[in-house]
């Protein structure tokens, strides 16, 4: 069935949770939901006008992309100072790992956190190339096309992105 | 480990932020959100909800003009959505909420006090010939029955009763256009979508089950 869409309430269901996932890592848990709801009310206005054979992953991606950079946008006029830990306090309860992640060594999650919070100060392009392509999985075609730049501009940005973190977080 | 593992921070970033994974709930919360801000809004073409009953659970669904589709559970619910979406929308969601008023009028039909539904039906899914069929269906008061060739006879096609067996099996509103009112002369109760035994429980609900021949 390529020559239709399917339902929306599948595709909804189908990209939620690597939606939430990109979103949680683009602007923190604390924004995630509301562009977690931009992202797919836009989707859903936006949906008939879909080709039918599209790539609905990374057209879902690709706005929540758009969303997340609206967020950092808005937090950025706002003038406060970003604060991304204060986003992945625990007690929103987000922050605790279902046992997966659980060697229980604090040093550990400082990592994390630390990269993170260096993954969100990163240059908005690098940052969207460097989430787009390690937590959503996308090609660099689709990473071009989402950001709005050329395949090779979009490997140029996550090959800069990263060179930053390494910087930034030594091991 | 005293310089960076090139590979380690690209591991890293793979697994997520902290809070990314650990939120299949969230995020299911989060859809849910979703579909109950686009009905509230009305911003799907097509709203859906399971509403269960005596006959199993009934996936119902309106348009903003109405009633468009019940469908007995023997109809696999990704085939019924994959039609709306290809012959309505696909902007279809899934929203108990906005189907209140029907999931109510059917659950009073089947506790027997309701004979009669006041829903406003949508009749997109219906063609021209079948509408005249189902029109005249619609019309057949609680509890009573007409056979195929004389609904064909109402919708002005008195030779047309096997057209309008057919327009009847494909009826996309059963119970609410009572279709199970609907037998061969003579009694016998022919066909039914969903069924002879959910006919016959119909028929029976409504007293209006005759012994059979």
């Amino acid at each position: 069935m390529s020559d239709t869409l399917p339902p929306f309430q599948r595709f909804l269901d189908t990209h939620r949770d690597e939606v939430w996932r990109f979103l949680v890592s683009s602007v923190g848990p604390t924004d995630a939901d509301d562009c977690f709801q931009e992202t797919f009310i836009s989707a859903l206005r936006a949906y008939p006008r879909l080709r039918p054979d599209s790539n609905l992953r990374a057209w879902a991606l690709t706005i929540a992309h758009r969303k997340a950079l609206d967020s950092h946008r808005a937090k950025a006029r706002r003038a406060v100072p970003v604060d991304d830990v204060d986003g992945l306090d625990r007690h929103d309860g987000l922050g605790e790992p279902d046992g997966s992640g659980g060697n229980g060594e604090h040093p550990a999650v400082t990592r994390d956190e630390r990269l993170w919070a260096a993954v969100h100060e990163l240059p908005a392009r690098q940052r969207s190339a460097v989430v787009l392509r390690f937590v959503g999985d996308l090609p660099h075609s689709d990473i071009a096309s989402a950001i709005g730049c050329s395949e090779e501009a979009a490997r140029r940005s996550l090959h800069e992105g990263l060179t930053k973190l390494r910087k930034a977080i030594p091991a | 480990m005293s310089t960076t593992d090139p590979h380690a921070i690209a591991t890293q970033l793979r697994q997520g932020a902290p809070g990314a994974n650990a939120s299949s709930e969230h995020a299911a919360r989060a859809a849910q959100r979703v579909s109950a801000h686009a009905a509230q809004a009305r911003l799907a073409d097509v709203s859906y909800a399971p509403v269960d009953s005596p006959l199993g659970n009934l996936l119902v669904a309106a348009t903003k003009r109405g009633l468009v589709q019940v469908a007995f559970p023997e109809q696999q619910v990704d085939t019924v959505l994959d039609e709306l979406a290809a012959r309505i929308s696909p902007r279809i969601i899934e929203s108990p909420a906005s189907l209140d008023p029907i999931r109510r009028e059917l659950d009073e039909y089947f506790a027997g006090t309701r004979r009669n539904f006041d829903l406003a039906l949508d009749w997109a899914l219906i063609g021209p010939f079948a509408k005249r069929v189902l029109h005249a269906t619609h019309d057949i008061p609680y509890g009573h029955t007409l056979s195929y060739a004389e609904v064909a006879t109402h919708a002005g096609s008195p030779r047309g009763s096997r057209a309008a067996g057919n327009a009847l099996g494909s009826n996309p509103l059963p119970i609410v256009i009572p279709c199970h009112r609907v037998l061969r002369s003579g009694g016998a109760l022919g066909g039914y979508a969903g069924g002879l035994d959910k006919k016959r429980w119909l028929l029976g609900l409504e007293g209006a089950l005759a012994p059979h021949p």
